[in-house]
């Protein structure tokens, strides 16, 4: 069967399993979009192309299948370098598919030309750049088959314009080897006497910590990590990326560790003897300054990629395996689980001590930005879908709210990427549709991605956006507050400028807007009685509303600061 | 034009130093992918050679010397055995491999200096490879030690326009080497 290039990549998607492409087309593009028509493959016309990346990157984290994004050459590509490098930080697999100038004109500085590959090289698992219009299958089969084994990651396949309208014959690579990657062998197997020795180190603890990461949800180990957690008894913590991994309703969870963690999440992990790695790397805004992190904790690291393993911290057991295969030879290599029960009488009256605080929900005229988070909580579906933006209302929506299941939270962990939120709202609500999607968000990320509401009202996609308007970027404005004498440069955006609720409904959304507890309780419950067109909510909330507890940044975890109502009189 | 005074910083006799030799998927944009890692993860490369690899045209050798003090080879070996077109990673420590390397040089010459010349062209076992009434070129293809050597001597003469290849290396015999990753 003759084929053109673009027919080849189209079929070459679908031979993938793609359902849903998100991208806007462009000169360089144009042959593929054209074969697209014909393809039961549901494409999403974004309205900015970080969108379609942060779109494809919500999908991706809402579903566990790989987010597919495909943009123009030039200006088309650099728009989604943003979401390219945040799903690298996160491991998020990705394939994008970037058009290109045709071959012969390369490097000649042709209309819209640029070096996507070059620009991306370090920032995606891999990319290709497409020689022959044959090699489309190899290059696309290998596209996810990186982007979605081994530690996961984002993909780019860049395609020239002559390529893809030039003809090939059909053909699809049946086996691992017709990908023709010699250099790339994701699997690894879980060596027993590794988990043997770390059995030996769990049942020899006094104050082991599950520390579980990111990679926990990657490898779909949560009812493995439940059993084992409940089989032994060890206190849970889990990171920022790993909200979902393990139900926080369970009484064995402390919480979220680091920067904004709970205080007996960071202060088990601080005065551990072992802590058990699951899919986590040591991020810094995990271990605060490094040299006073966990100085009594062995380690045990559990990671699929091994240049983690002493990367910043020295481990004494390393398994380099998937989380899952690796918390099923613990469970088989450990025969008795240790005594725990003085460990949990100290992390039990930390957390009577200091449990998460604000000040009163009553506030003059004002809404407290964590009583926003806890009202839509409860009076949202159980399993619904929070996505988050970047700052203070990102750290309050991850902790006050309960996550029970994986991929119920979906945020910029690694990158902290203002404007993730909207968009990864919108790709979340396209992969789970009968999921409730809530977007918390900031009114400075507001601004950032907006515009893909017109995408969403458009391709209906009925995601609800809870803007903590605080007229502030407020997370700046707090290190500033509380590190730079309050001297305020550049952090003022104003609570009415602009009008969110008349930005929403000229997007065709409905705007609700809400600045007592009763209005807010009423937004609430309107945006989720409204099931066809995205709402849009400005809440008004305090700006002088501070994350707490807070590790001030370059301190040691011990430095952990909590809520005024806490601290010690003195 | 008198060439700047050689230092010894190209020789890694005083650092930490291993050689990695790295087998990859003969594909453009290579060596981009590698000189880009070191680059961003700020690990050091003393010197770097690249060829065809013997077995197939398919893939090339790369021979890296590079700074283990900069970051722990571990990190190095890692992150490079990520790149998808890295098939295979071998730490020859400089104890267990032989190593040679080029060295190319132009010495201008006059009557005073030629006899002193040619006595250490000749104690050093290079070759004299071109010359015309003003100037010499010689060889030397030597352990990097020796070609430090050479050099240095060479920097007593007035002029001279040097280049060395970096080196390359393979697995002393009857001592197997390091597999690190493959
Ligand atoms: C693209 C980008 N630019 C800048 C920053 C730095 N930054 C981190 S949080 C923040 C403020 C965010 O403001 P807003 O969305 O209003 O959230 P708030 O902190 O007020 O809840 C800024 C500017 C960032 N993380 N990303
Ligand atoms: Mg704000």
């Amino acid at each position: 069967m003759e084929l053109t290039g673009a027919q080849a990549l189209i079929k070459s998607l679908e031979m993938c399993g793609v359902e849903t492409i998100f991208g806007l087309p462009g000169g360089a593009i144009l042959p593929v979009y054209d074969p697209l028509i014909d393809s039961p493959i549901r494409h999403i016309l974004v309205r900015h192309e970080q969108g379609a990346g942060h779109m494809a990157e919500g999908y991706a984290l809402a579903t566990g299948k790989p987010g597919v994004a495909m943009v123009t050459s030039g200006p088309g590509a650099t728009n989604i370098v943003t979401p390219i490098a945040n799903a690298h930080m996160d491991s998020t697999p990705l394939v994008v598919i970037t058009g290109q100038v045709p071959t012969s004109s390369i490097g000649s500085d042709a209309f819209q030309e640029c070096d996507i590959t070059g620009i991306t090289m370090g920032i995606t698992k891999h990319n290709f750049l497409l020689q022959s219009a044959q090699d489309i299958p190899r290059v696309v089969a290998a596209a996810f088959h990186i982007a979605t084994t081994g530690r996961p990651g984002p993909v780019l396949v860049d395609i020239p314009k002559d390529v893809a309208q030039s003809t090939m014959t059909w053909w699809w690579p049946e086996t691992i080897e017709e990908l023709d990657l010699p250099g790339y062998q994701p699997t690894v197997s879980v060596n027993t006497q590794d988990a043997k020795d770390a059995a030996d180190l769990i049942a020899a603890a006094s104050r082991p910590v599950l520390y579980v990461g990111g990679g926990t949800l990657k490898s779909q180990a949560t009812a493995e990590l439940l059993a084992f957690a409940e089989r032994t008894n060890i206190p849970v913590v889990t990171t920022l990326m790993a909200r979902g991994a393990f139900p926080d309703s369970h009484v064995q969870h402390l919480g979220m560790p680091g920067m904004h963690g709970m205080y007996t999440a960071v202060m088990a992990m601080q005065r551990s003897d072992l802590l058990i790695s699951l899919g986590a790397r040591f991020d810094d805004r995990v271990t605060g300054r490094l040299d006073g992190f966990a100085p009594e904790a062995k380690i045990i690291h559990v990671d699929i990629d091994a240049a983690e393993f002493n990367k910043i911290r020295r481990a004494d057991v390393t398994l380099q395996s998937n989380v899952r295969d690796a918390i099923e030879a613990l469970d088989a290599a450990l025969v008795t689980p240790p005594d725990l029960a003085s460990w949990w009488t100290t992390l039990r009256d930390w957390q009577e001590r200091y449990p998460l605080a604000y000040d009163e929900p009553e506030n003059k005229g004002l809404l407290r930005p964590q009583a926003v988070v806890e009202a839509i909580y409860e009076r949202s579906a159980p399993g619904t879908i929070v996505a988050a933006g970047v700052g203070q209302h990102q750290m309050w929506a991850a902790q006050h709210w309960k996550y029970e299941s994986a991929g119920t939270w979906i945020n910029s962990g690694g990158a902290g990427t203002m404007g993730f939120g909207v968009p990864a709202g919108i790709g979340a609500k396209v992969g789970r549709p009968d999921a409730t999607v809530w977007v918390i968000d900031g009114d400075g990320c507001f601004q950032m991605t907006a515009q893909e509401l017109v995408t969403a009202r458009s391709e209906g996609i009925p995601i609800k956006v809870a803007i903590l308007n605080n007229a502030y970027l407020g997370m700046v404005r707090q290190w500033q507050e509380m590190f730079y004498e309050e001297r305020y440069s550049e952090v003022y955006l104003s609570p009415d400028l602009p009008d969110y609720v008349k930005w929403a409904e000229a997007m065709g959304c409905v705007g609700l807007r809400a600045t007592t507890p009763e209005e807010m309780r009423a937004a609430i419950d309107t945006a989720n009685t409204i099931n066809d067109v995205p709402v849009v909510i400005d809440f008004r909330t305090d700006s002088s509303e501070k994350v707490f507890p807070m590790v001030p940044s370059g301190a040691s975890n011990d430095g952990i600061v909590v809520h005024h109502s806490q601290r010690d009189p003195s | 034009m008198t060439p700047e005074p050689i230092e010894t910083a190209a020789s890694p006799a005083n650092i930490t130093h291993h050689i990695l030799s790295v087998l990859v998927e003969n594909k453009a944009g290579v060596l981009a992918r590698i000189a880009g890692l070191f680059a961003r993860r700020g690990f050091n490369i003393y010197s770097l050679a690249v060829a065809p690899a013997e077995i197939h045209e398919r893939f090339s050798r790369i021979t890296i010397v590079v700074d283990a003090d900069s970051a722990p080879l571990e990190q190095i070996v890692g992150q490079l055995n990520k790149l998808v077109n890295v098939v295979d990673i071998t730490d020859l420590s400089p104890t267990d491999a032989i190593e040679r390397e080029l060295l190319l040089a132009t010495i201008t010459t006059n009557v005073d200096v030629q006899t002193n010349l040619m006595e250490v062209i000749a104690r050093a076992n290079a070759a004299i490879v071109d010359v015309d009434a003003h100037a010499v070129t010689v060889a030397l293809a030597a352990t990097p030690q020796a070609c430090d050597d050479f050099e240095r001597t060479l920097a007593g003469f007035s002029q001279v326009e040097l280049h060395r290849t970096g080196r390359v290396a393979l697995p002393r015999l009857g001592r197997p080497a390091n597999p690190l990753a493959e």
